[in-house]
């Protein structure tokens, strides 16, 4: 009886944080589409799509259009080098090699050196050098600290149980190293590169603190954001947040459907 | 020479296939490779992150007036840290905060993950359940903090709901911008990275060891705290490390949702950036990444964590 009662708890835990998890942004998802009269809170004054409208014209809101595409260009630049480059050192990690103790230190350094030191330190080097921080130079590689990492130990992970046997046997049958990576290797591990790959475009997307003092002068769409709670008191506000949420909802879907894709193809 | 043939076939020979023995010793001889595979990640990590450090360190010691910064040597900004009183209550806040949040989402997290690895036999559902906890992680921060306002806030709906029930007879105004909404909204970001390394741990636990220890007489409450949390603090403290430096660099949180009313040492560093006192903000920088640096390594002497990896 007690099991039960127990068990019946535990669930409701779950149930509850899960709840916790997705309440407040289910309640500016509703709160986007009040009235043009609506204020920041309930209730309800109406129903419209008033400030998504407001969202696309120029003044409403900063630079809206502009950040949005800058931070998909960069988000698809991050994702791009954070699959290759931790796909490459993935690999190389599978042995020993020299200065790899050193290398792995670096990397969970890089895991656990707070966002605004990395930030600032970037910053200021780029300054020392002379050089006008850009989001696609000195953000792109503050950004890169904080994926790279990430897809390094998910490439650990996947090849801490990965079968070496099947290597193996392509090499026994002549393959050379690149054909038993691009043929034998990349096939088995593909959902977890597509998982690297997710990890990468949404860090970057979302990144604030990496981004905030190394982007220079035209604004990622989370600076945007940031800048707008202190000025905007509109609904417009959640109009943006539920655009940006659907957004990787949508990214988050499609890799789902590409690693069940993929695993379709591997059960034939 | 001879010692180094025989140490390379003693090595060799705990190879099992000769196939492999062969492959193998080209590989060692030819070790340039995994050097190439590396490269770009030792590259990027060295030009930003070893070097921004050191920059960081150098213009700690600068020099600096109301207009530009001035190479120099000198400790004035760390005794400036060190000896301000507002530093060390910052500090004192942010520890502060640290310890709850860390105790929270320890607690949550544990207990999340438990119910996933444990109670949840289906595998899909299992599946399913963590990927639904999951995925708030890859959506906006700073999205997730906002949308707590309408429901907060003084005619949120948590006041509104305590106000019709009759509960509170004024909306009461500790919920938004105070040290509360700061906590929940840290519980609410960071609770996903204490129960994806638990559940992880928890996952690999042999499920028969729990059965022994039914079946030894040991009650749920006694199997769970002899058997399942020792099993699990290797989760336990990567979760820990996520958490602590998160909370300990945080600096938006604090901005966001305490309204400006409490301090932290991240906000302290940013509002220095932003008044461009960076070697002031270079030296508070050194030594809160000095202060978390050292929290880590407590905690890994704590728990040996390496057999995660």
């Amino acid at each position: 009886m007690g099991a039960r009662l127990r068990r019946f708890m535990l669930l409701g835990v779950l149930g509850l944080f899960i709840l916790f998890l997705y309440g407040p942004t289910l309640t500016i998802l509703v709160l986007s589409f009040q009235g043009p009269d609506g204020g920041l809170t309930f209730p309800m004054n109406g129903f419209s799509v008033h400030w998504f409208a407001r969202l696309f014209q120029a003044q409403a809101v900063g630079d809206f259009g502009g950040s949005l595409i800058r931070s998909f260009s960069l988000a698809t630049m991050v994702m791009v080098s954070t699959v290759v480059v931790s796909l490459a050192a993935g690999m190389a990690f599978r042995r020993r090699f020299w200065g790899s103790g050193p290398l792995f230190t670096l990397t969970v350094a890089s895991l656990i050196i707070p966002s605004i030191l990395v930030s600032l330190g970037v910053g200021l080097l780029f300054n020392e050098l002379g050089l006008d921080p850009d989001w696609y130079s000195s953000a792109f590689g503050a950004q890169l600290t904080w994926t790279l990492p990430f897809g390094l130990l998910i490439m650990f992970a996947v090849f801490n149980r990965f079968n070496r046997a099947w290597e193996e046997a392509a090499r026994d049958q002549g393959a050379t190293p690149w054909q038993s990576f691009w043929h034998v290797v990349l096939p088995i591990i593909a959902p977890s590169v597509i998982g690297i790959a997710l990890f990468g475009f949404t860090l970057s997307y979302d990144e604030f603190a990496r981004t905030l003092l190394t982007a220079g002068s035209d604004n990622t769409l989370p600076l945007e954001i940031f800048g707008m709670t202190t000025s905007v008191t509109t609904p417009v506000l959640y109009a943006l947040g539920t655009l940006t949420t659907v957004f990787s909802f949508v990214v988050i879907l499609c890799s789902l459907v590409i690693v069940r894709l993929l695993a379709a193809r591997r059960a034939i | 020479m001879e010692m180094a043939i025989f140490v390379d076939t003693v090595l060799v020979a705990k190879e099992a296939s000769p196939v492999v023995t062969r492959n193998k010793r080209r590989m060692r001889r030819f070790s340039i490779v995994p050097l190439l595979q590396a490269g770009p990640l030792a590259a990027i990590l060295c030009v930003f992150l070893l070097l921004p450090m050191c920059v960081l360190v150098v213009v700690s010691f600068f020099d600096y007036d109301s207009v530009q910064i001035i190479p120099a040597f000198e400790f004035t900004n760390y005794t400036e840290v060190l000896g301000s009183a507002v530093t060390w209550r910052t500090y004192l806040n942010t520890f502060r905060y640290t310890l709850i949040v860390w105790a929270v989402t320890a607690v949550l997290g544990f207990t999340v993950a438990y119910v996933l690895a444990f109670e949840i036999r289906s595998r899909t559902a299992q599946m399913v359940l963590f990927l639904v906890c999951t995925v708030p992680f890859l959506t906006s921060n700073i999205i997730r903090m906002i949308s707590w306002i309408p429901f907060l806030g003084r005619e949120g709906l948590l006041n509104s709901a305590l106000l019709k029930l009759g509960l509170i007879h004024q909306p009461l105004e500790f919920l938004l911008f105070s040290d509360f909404a700061v906590v929940l909204a840290y519980t609410h970001l960071y609770a996903l990275f204490m129960v994806t390394p638990i559940f992880n741990t928890m996952m690999r636990i042999d499920r028969r060891l729990l059965e022994a220890a039914l079946d030894g007489g040991a009650g749920w409450w006694r199997t769970l705290t002899t058997v399942v949390i020792p099993l699990s603090k290797s989760g336990i403290a990567i979760g820990s490390i996520f958490v602590v430096t998160m909370v300990m660099g945080d600096f938006v949180t604090v901005r966001l949702m305490s309204g400006g009313q409490s301090a932290s040492v991240g906000l302290m560093i940013s509002s220095q950036i932003s008044s461009l006192q960076y070697p002031a903000a270079c030296a508070n920088a050194v030594v809160l990444l000095a202060i978390v640096l050292m929290m880590i390594s407590a905690i890994l002497r704590i728990v040996d964590i390496r057999k995660e990896l």
